[in-house]
């Protein structure tokens, strides 16, 4: 196994669990994923008795992650780069256990906030409070731990009494940031945060970058999934370029940016130009 | 990395790494994540999560039920309201058909029926739609899917606590007789709880598949009522249908139950050990089902 990190991993002085034996906070090993979906959107009796009678297969394969390996050491900050549709959502969903891998094995050392909250906000109609108090306890939280971060998320998240009001009342900006707050404060070993996330506006963004710096020191590992190639580079020691569902390139951020960045100038799908 | 390059040092952290990881379940310090069959998780760490996890199910539900009441006008008073009108009209129905000498006992027993049938019947209806509508939550987070479903029976018992409260009244008002007996319809109950969970769980997961389940649902359950003794008093079934009428599992567990609760008649042996029987059978068919398919969920919807 390489370990292309390892210069980069700091020592993990801030950490409060043990040690595992290898400094390994997430080792992932020949992962492919697999997707059998259906073709419709939503699968019915009539579209199920049809197909039968055209004797066609229910499932297609998608092939989010093809043999995907590599290692984060603890104190990484990785920032995963690549175009919609290269597999970073599939990968963070696979390490946080809600997908599982077709083949290949994936080691994770210590506590995932998986997406935990991209969750939040899953029935508009119950408050902000009430979905981060769901969201922590489906996570494995206490009701009694759950009731304290509540506050400071609120606080965080400079919602104000829109707390309490149902979630479907919020603009876009609010949710983001609500779920943004969300991630932060379930003190995960290993945080994660999506691209959905970097949503807000100017005030709220540089609050966030200061609140992951602050992460950062106390957290084992950090993804960061974000198609804003200067946020990766300014807040990773780390980086992996994907692109449908490959391994292309991994290394310092910079290198990984200017690979990625040289890729796109070079061709492939014009799309992809606009995420940068 | 090609797994050519796997040193023997490798090896050993790998298994030493497993090893650590199936001692300790969901919560542990090393979760290793590999490809499985389409089959069962390891049931001992994952009903200990299951339990772990129950006040998120309870959350779940006493948030669902706060925000259904707060967009009619007359709110609550609905959950005793709509079996209550139910009841009413199926009187009158049944009444138009057939005039019995003594309406009174009648009616208890249809109130408590209905109460009693519109509890399993609403556990089927929400825990079918659990899993589907809390897409967001299964998409994005692990933990035992069964809390889905079994918030919802939650939900549907609390709702089933008023009308039982209203059909004391009713108990009262048609001048029944009150008997130590009727305090045995608690076993019944926990059969109707098992078993809705059981039914709750199955009908969550054949959502997933098709979602033209909850469409079927209301008719498949309006059938369902009428072949269980709530319309018409458990004696009173056609010789020629009795033999058949003991397959539908709410003969025995509505039977029982409104037999105890109306009249304190204490049934036969045999209809306690089908009530049980039929309980066991929906909770153990009906988790190990959505339990081997659960980890498919979240890329199905």
């Amino acid at each position: 196994m390489s370990s292309l990190f390892a210069s980069e991993s700091r020592a993990p002085d801030a950490v409060a669990a043990p040690l595992p034996v290898d400094d390994v906070a997430v080792r992932v090993q020949n992962v492919s994923v697999t997707y059998r979906t259906t073709f419709e959107r939503t699968p019915t009796f009539k579209t199920a008795v049809v197909r039968l009678g055209r004797g066609e297969r229910a499932v297609r394969e998608v092939q989010a992650l093809k043999n995907v390996s590599f290692e984060v050491p603890v104190g990484t900050s990785l920032g995963i780069v690549g175009a919609n549709g290269a597999g970073k959502s599939t990968l963070i969903r696979t390490l946080g256990g809600i997908l599982p891998p077709t083949s290949g094995r994936i080691e994770v050392h210590g506590r995932i906030s998986a997406l935990l909250a991209l969750g939040v906000g899953f029935n508009p109609n119950l408050s902000g409070t009430e979905n981060v108090v769901l969201g922590g306890l489906a996570n494995g939280l206490t009701r009694r731990q759950v009731d304290e971060r509540a506050h400071d998320i609120a606080e965080f998240a400079e919602l104000g009494d829109f707390m309490d009001l149902p979630i479907r009342t919020y603009s876009s900006g609010m949710r983001s940031r609500l779920a943004f707050a969300v991630s932060v404060h379930m003190d995960p070993d290993i945080l994660m945060i999506d691209e959905a996330l970097s949503a807000g506006d100017a005030k709220f963004k540089k609050k966030a970058a200061e609140k992951m710096h602050e992460l950062m020191t106390t957290a084992r590992a950090m993804f960061l999934v974000s198609h804003a190639l200067a946020s990766v580079k300014e807040m990773c020691n780390a980086a992996i370029w994907l692109h449908k569902g490959e391994l292309m390139l991994q290394g310092s951020p910079e290198e990984v940016v200017a690979g990625y960045t040289k890729f796109l100038e070079v061709g492939e799908d014009a799309f992809s130009l606009e995420d940068l | 990395m090609p797994s050519a390059g796997m040193s023997a040092a490798d090896h050993a952290a790998n298994k030493a790494a497993v090893d650590r990881a199936s001692k300790s379940g969901y919560l542990s310090d090393v979760q290793v994540y590999e490809p499985h069959r389409v089959g069962l998780p390891p049931l001992v760490p994952y009903f200990r999560e299951l339990w772990h996890r129950r006040p998120f199910a309870a959350e779940l539900s006493r948030a669902e039920m706060r925000s259904a009441n707060t967009r009619t006008f007359f709110g609550q008073i609905w959950l005793v309201l709509n079996p209550l009108l139910l009841a009413a009209v199926y009187f009158v129905l049944l009444f138009i058909l057939a005039p019995r000498d003594e309406p009174g006992p009648f009616f208890a027993h249809l109130t408590a029926g209905i109460f009693a049938f519109y509890f399993i019947s609403g556990a089927l209806t929400t825990g079918a739609r659990s899993v589907v509508g809390g897409g967001a939550l299964i998409g994005n987070m692990a933990f035992p899917r069964l809390l889905m479903p079994m918030s919802a029976v939650r939900t549907a018992f609390f709702r089933f606590l008023p009308p039982l409260v209203v059909y004391f009244v009713i108990h009262a008002a048609m001048g029944l007789p009150w008997s130590w007996t009727m305090v045995l319809a608690v076993y019944f109950m926990g059969c109707m709880v098992v078993f809705a969970a059981g039914m709750a769980a199955m009908f969550a997961t054949l959502q997933v598949y098709f979602r033209d389940t909850t469409s079927f649902l209301p008719y498949f359950l309006r059938i369902w009522l009428y072949l269980s003794p709530v319309l018409w008093f458990i004696e009173e079934v056609p010789a020629r249908l009795a033999p058949f009428l003991k397959f539908n599992p709410l003969y025995s567990i509505l039977g029982g139950f409104t037999d105890l609760l109306v009249r304190g008649d204490v049934p036969p042996p045999g209809i306690w050990v089908m009530a049980a029987g039929w309980a066991v059978a929906a909770v153990v068919v009906g988790f190990l089902y959505f339990m081997s398919r659960e980890r498919e969920f979240a890329v199905r919807l």
